[in-house]
């Protein structure tokens, strides 16, 4: 009878919806592994997360630590963008699970972390062999009490980007050694030299700089602290660093001398390629960036200069976790992967600057010449901005999100057309919202 | 069905002689009891997939955001929650971002529903005549639609671009040289809209063009007997023949406009995405919220302009009853 039949089946179909409605609500409270890494048939698996090209899988370096040890694993997870990564970074370690054995930290976000989360991190002071540092690189993942939450990757000591063809339509010395004496010891001079672009410049169609907030951040990376003090209090409206770097940006601003562009963002590419600008101010990390949108058509027109002032700008760390039950085996790998050795293999490969002072010591660094930029002595010149950087250098908690705000308060004057005052006081207000 | 011949026996059963006695009463009664819950439980387990899922991934954000919005919260120390009452609503309310914000979503959605609804409205028009390859125009109006917001925003930024972007090229053939279209308030509002208006506006006219091809044609005969030019034909049988499909599309146009986000944050790039531009000049709410939430990481006050962009909404919606009573009422 059909009548019969249908019921079983209905209760089938009843018990089936509720079961999986049920395994949904389960489903939603899975989880509870510590961190991704463990032991196995005598084997060692190590997790990494990582983020943008910190280079390390890149140029094959993890493979060749499983090489050498062939008992360990290394599981590295690249997220392509820091910010999506650290927003996954902070709710896991909210959470407490999600967690790899060995994270990057972004130099922006050191302070944060230092702060709040230094009790997950393991304490890397007392691992052998990491004594080879710059002083003021680790000092930025140190907490109160002494304990290295980090150790040091890749640093961004600056120097000055410039086009050779335009300073020699705007009869300016084309030399690098020459040109860097134009604006020795004072970002002021870089600016006067600015104006002298203009007034020789043919045609108003290239700028001297490509943006005020590239100079700003040249300045202030330069000071031994920008926009908090040690005690973790905002300073940025007294500081006198940031003072006078937002009156020199917003003076090139309105005088003319920027080409409103903003770095990494549209318009900027092409305008490296097509010469809207004839300088940028440049960490080391950003020349492959230049060589590569700029490209080949553009090879030997761009040189590198020493900066009025050492500064550095960006960076990263390697941090363990301390709940990692690989934690040792994982402590090694970073020591090995920020050994100066591997350090100078980076900067070759991926011209990411060693924070090592080892490795800024070696000939592959101190003597390296980047072939795209006229074979400017770029081991030399950035090495010697990394050693002009103050020794301890006072981060903060909302240093990268602040820096995006003051770029953005130099962005109303280049190109609102909004008074350095009036962009100021906008630039406090939004500052004081976004920390409050 | 089988159920109701069965039911009165149960109840029969159920007031019967004392329990535990006859195990064939006891087995009976299990069997009842079990009918009884295939009868009334069965209707819930069907929809309690729904239920639960909405239950999971709805209602519990719901409530639970509002509990974080009356707490400060940052996303680096999510166990700890200081209370603060109804503070971010009032910091919320005095906030000047906030009124531009919502002064932003309401323009930017007039400019870009409305072009979009009447060019849609048009195009349905001419789709709807007998043409050659008339599927291939069809598809092609939609084509649009199944491109992903990420991809289409990313084209036309380019195309904006200030420099080297194609439409100031285009723009400098009649003597306009380098429009900021980021930098500049209506610009940079108006090149949002466009994006929006390119992705919707073939979905609004296949929707039009199926209500029209709903209209009867001896209306359309009948019209033109009476004389009726082509242009009160369409004004005065095709317009009222399809209100309901219009009044729809106005809905979805409008929910789609309160919550643009993807457009605006892709066309700003990198940090001008999240902040609407230097001077906020096209943030919307939910570009606000993000700001808030991804940038400040300020998880308290992001809950808030969640909650306020609903609470909005909920006003919009017994504004748009009361109108429509008051309407009703009058006529």
């Amino acid at each position: 009878m059909p009548r019969t039949r249908r019921k079983p089946r209905t209760r089938v179909v009843a018990a089936i919806s509720a079961v999986s409605a049920l395994g949904l609500l389960v489903g939603c409270s899975g989880g509870g592994e510590r961190t991704g890494g463990g032991r196995k048939d005598g084997k060692v698996t190590i997790s990494m997360g990582l983020y943008g090209v910190m280079g390390f899988k890149e140029t094959g370096l993890l493979d060749k630590y499983m090489e050498e040890n062939p008992d360990v694993v290394v599981e590295a997870e690249i997220a392509g963008d820091e910010q999506t990564y650290y927003t996954a970074l902070q709710t896991h370690l909210a959470a407490g699970s999600g967690l790899k054995d060995i994270q990057g930290i972004e130099i922006g976000r050191a302070k944060e972390l230092v702060d709040t989360q230094k009790d997950k991190f393991a304490d890397l002071s007392g691992v052998k062999g990491t004594d080879h540092f710059l002083p003021w690189k680790q000092s930025q993942v140190t907490s109160g009490d002494g304990k290295v939450i980090g150790l040091g990757t890749d640093i961004g000591p600056m120097a000055v980007c410039y086009r050779k063809d335009k300073f020699e339509e705007a009869g300016l010395p084309t030399d690098r050694d020459e040109v860097a004496k134009l604006w020795e010891g004072d970002w002021a001079k870089y600016v006067a030299v600015g104006e002298r672009f203009k007034e020789g410049a043919k045609g108003d169609k290239v700028a001297f700089m490509d943006s005020a907030s590239g100079l700003f951040n040249a300045m202030i990376y330069g000071g031994p602290q920008q926009f908090y003090d040690k005690e973790g209090e905002l300073v940025y409206a007294d500081n006198p660093v940031v003072k006078d770097a937002w009156k020199l940006a917003s003076k090139a601003a309105t005088s003319d001398l920027t080409a409103k562009l903003r770095q990494f963002q549209p318009g900027w590419d092409p305008g490296l390629a097509n010469g809207t600008f004839a300088t940028a101010v440049c960490p080391a990390w950003m020349l492959a960036h230049i060589s590569e949108k700029a490209g080949e058509a553009n090879k030997g027109k761009w040189d590198v200069a020493k900066a009025p002032k050492g500064a550095n700008w960006g960076g990263s760390f390697l941090g363990v976790m301390e709940d990692s039950p690989v934690k040792k085996e994982a402590q090694e790998l970073v020591a090995w992967l920020t050994a100066p050795e591997q350090q100078a293999f980076l900067f070759q490969k991926q011209s990411l600057f060693p924070s090592s002072r080892t490795a800024l010591e070696s000939p592959e660094v101190a003597g390296a010449k980047s072939e795209y930029f006229n074979d400017a002595p770029i081991g030399e010149i950035f090495g010697a901005a990394a050693r002009e950087v103050p020794e301890e250098q006072v981060l903060g908690r909302k240093d990268g999100t602040i820096k995006d705000i003051f770029s953005q308060g130099l962005t109303l004057i280049e190109s609102q057309n909004k008074s350095p005052d009036d962009a100021w006081n906008t630039t406090d207000e939004r500052v004081k919202k976004a920390v409050g | 069905m089988a159920t109701s011949t069965s039911s009165p026996q149960d109840r029969t059963t159920g007031t019967g002689p004392p329990p535990g006695t006859d195990p064939g009463v006891k087995r009976r009664r299990r069997g009842a009891l079990l009918h009884r819950l295939d009868v009334k439980g069965a209707p819930y387990a069907f929809i309690a997939p729904f239920f639960v899922v909405f239950a999971a991934f709805s209602f519990y954000p719901l409530i639970y955001t509002s509990w974080i919005s009356l707490h400060r919260v940052e996303l680096a120390s999510l166990d700890f929650m200081e209370w603060v009452g109804f503070d971010n609503y009032l910091a919320l309310v005095r906030d000047e971002r906030f009124w531009n914000a919502l002064g932003n979503t309401i323009t930017i959605g007039v400019l870009s529903t409305v072009p979009q609804l009447l060019m849609a409205l048009g195009l349905a028009h001419l789709l709807n005549y007998r043409l050659r390859g008339s599927t291939f125009f069809r598809v092609a109006s939609l084509t649009p639609y199944a491109t992903s917001v990420g991809a289409a925003a990313l084209v036309f930024t380019m195309l904006f671009e200030r420099d080297f972007g194609m439409i100031n090229w285009g723009l400098s053939l009649f003597g306009f040289e380098h429009l900021d279209w980021e930098n500049n308030k209506w610009a940079a509002q108006a090149a949002i809209s466009v994006i929006v208006i390119w992705r919707w506006t073939g979905y609004n006219a296949l929707l039009y063009l199926a209500a029209m091809q709903a209209i009867p044609r001896d209306r359309y005969e009948a019209a033109a007997i009476d004389g009726a030019s082509r242009w009160q034909q369409f004004t005065k049988v095709t317009v009222p023949g399809i209100r309901s499909t219009i009044v729809f599309t106005i809905v979805l146009s409008t929910i789609g406009a309160t919550q643009l986000f993807g457009e605006p944050l892709i066309f700003g790039q990198g940090p001008n995405g999240v902040t609407g531009g230097a001077d906020n000049q096209y943030q919307t709410l939910g570009l606000l919220l993000y700001e808030e939430g991804w940038k400040s990481y300020q998880m308290g006050r992001a809950a808030t302009v969640a909650w306020a962009m609903f609470l909005l909404l909920i006003l919009v919606f017994v504004v748009q009853r009361l109108v429509k009573r008051f309407v009703a009422r009058k006529a």
